[in-house]
């Protein structure tokens, strides 16, 4: 699914303007890095309320497609600074991840 | 102003004391305090009489609030001087953790421009306060004894060749970083760089993730336990491989290290989604061959292979 489809149904708020869109499959929701280090594949978007760098750092290693962060959590500038240096989609939402996660799942599912 | 000592100019000697160095290093022990009952008076009196700017307000342990000289003006200006101190004290303090590092301190001062903070240690008991001054003093302190060093060094000639043992080298690529203790700001770096080198080898996506899992755990142990270290990557042919040394203190228990949920780590490092006690074991399942040898206090060294495929299966890929 293409993530400008997600963006656009869950009004997910963009940190950084004018990413490419791209292909998203599926998403890895957890707030712990080293899980996410060791099971999200490539390609999936990563949902977390961890909302600083080293995130980014994560994301880019493991090749997420973007990063949407929950709880409305307040997203450092040096965050948004290293998603788009890695070229990394970053969002913001006031959902939590239980939501986000649900409401992406039903997408691709549908 | 902010203090000129967390940015890009800082001499690297400062920077790396401003990780060394703990809040609880740093802070005044002896506090001046008073409780809920007290009236802004005698928040102001206890300044005058010890020269602060601020007073914590508590029960036993316990932090209720702040009385600021600001407080105090406002209060004067408005006749409120009498008052008992919980209705006029600020309630949404911002505090420090005692074990924090400096350079985080530093960084609260900049971002909230608060002239003290309160700090708590793990169990949520105030045990202190740090102000600028604090800072500076200590780094004073800290310089002063580095330049004693460096005049003791300065007597004695050079010292022989370095006993460096060298490990038995594979590599047509061959890379070090340096990994600082506490410094969150730069971890993952090395980790990308070490992607990107794979990537341009043309190393196969799986085993590039593989490696990747394996420095970015490597790395972050070295940023969040160890007293600051190095990792080497080297590739050939057929092997990659890591080493990640650092300069102690060395793991108490290896076997409990190495297993899934074993974890030393400080709540504020779980706070920022690390050390859930997963970094020595994902290194090792994803590695082809694994490796630690750990002593106290001098440092723990991990050394982990790869195996890459055959130049001909990757350049069809």
């Amino acid at each position: 699914m293409f993530l400008s489809t997600i963006v656009g149904r869950l009004l997910l708020d963009s940190c950084w303007q004018a990413w490419d869109d791209r292909h998203v499959s599926h998403a890895y929701t957890s707030d712990l890095l080293s899980d996410v280090m060791a099971n999200a594949q490539e390609g999936q978007a990563l949902i977390t309320i961890q909302a600083h760098k080293n995130t980014v750092a994560v994301a880019s290693l493991f090749g997420a497609s973007c990063i949407i962060i929950c709880n409305q959590r307040a997203i450092p500038d040096d965050m948004i600074a290293a998603a788009k240096a890695e070229n990394i989609p970053l969002f913001v939402t006031k959902m939590n991840q239980y939501t986000v996660s649900a409401k992406v799942y039903m997408l691709m599912e549908s | 102003m902010p203090l000129p000592l967390n940015g890009d100019n800082t001499p690297s000697f400062i920077s790396e004391l401003l990780y060394r160095l703990k809040v609880r290093d740093v802070m005044t022990r002896s506090l001046f305090t008073v409780n809920k009952d007290h009236c802004l008076r005698d928040a102001q009196n206890l300044m005058k009489q010890n020269t602060i700017t601020g007073v914590p307000v508590v029960e036993g342990h316990r932090l209720l609030g702040i009385v600021s000289m600001d407080d105090i003006i406002r209060a004067l200006d408005l006749g409120n001087i009498d008052h008992k101190v919980d209705k006029h004290m600020t309630r949404n303090v911002t505090v420090l953790e005692d074990d924090m590092p400096l350079a985080f301190a530093l960084s609260y001062m900049e971002k909230y421009h608060f002239g003290r903070f309160p700090v708590l240690d793990k169990t949520g008991e105030l045990v202190g306060i740090i102000t600028s001054r604090d800072i500076i003093l200590h780094l004073l302190i800290a310089m002063n004894h580095e330049m004693e060093i460096m005049e003791e060094k300065l007597k004695v000639p050079e010292s022989p060749e370095q006993t460096q043992v060298a490990e038995p080298t594979i590599g047509i690529v061959k890379k070090e970083f340096v990994n600082r203790k506490f410094d969150f700001e730069n971890a993952g770096r090395p980790s990308s760089e070490i992607k990107k080198l794979c990537v341009a080898a043309k190393v196969d996506s799986k085993t590039i993730r593989r490696i990747a899992v394996a420095s970015y755990e490597l790395e972050m142990n070295q940023v969040i336990h160890s007293n600051g270290g190095s990792i080497a990557f080297e590739m050939g042919p057929s092997q990659a491989r890591l080493i990640a040394a650092d300069c102690g203190p060395g793991i108490e228990d290896l076997e409990a290290a190495l297993r899934e949920g074993f974890s030393t780590a400080t709540e504020w490092v779980r706070s920022l989604g690390f050390g859930a006690g997963m970094g020595l074991p994902n290194t090792k399942r994803v590695s082809d061959s694994f490796s630690i040898e750990s002593s106290l206090p001098k440092g723990t060294t991990v050394t982990c292979s790869f195996n890459l495929s055959p130049r001909g299966e990757q350049d069809v890929s």
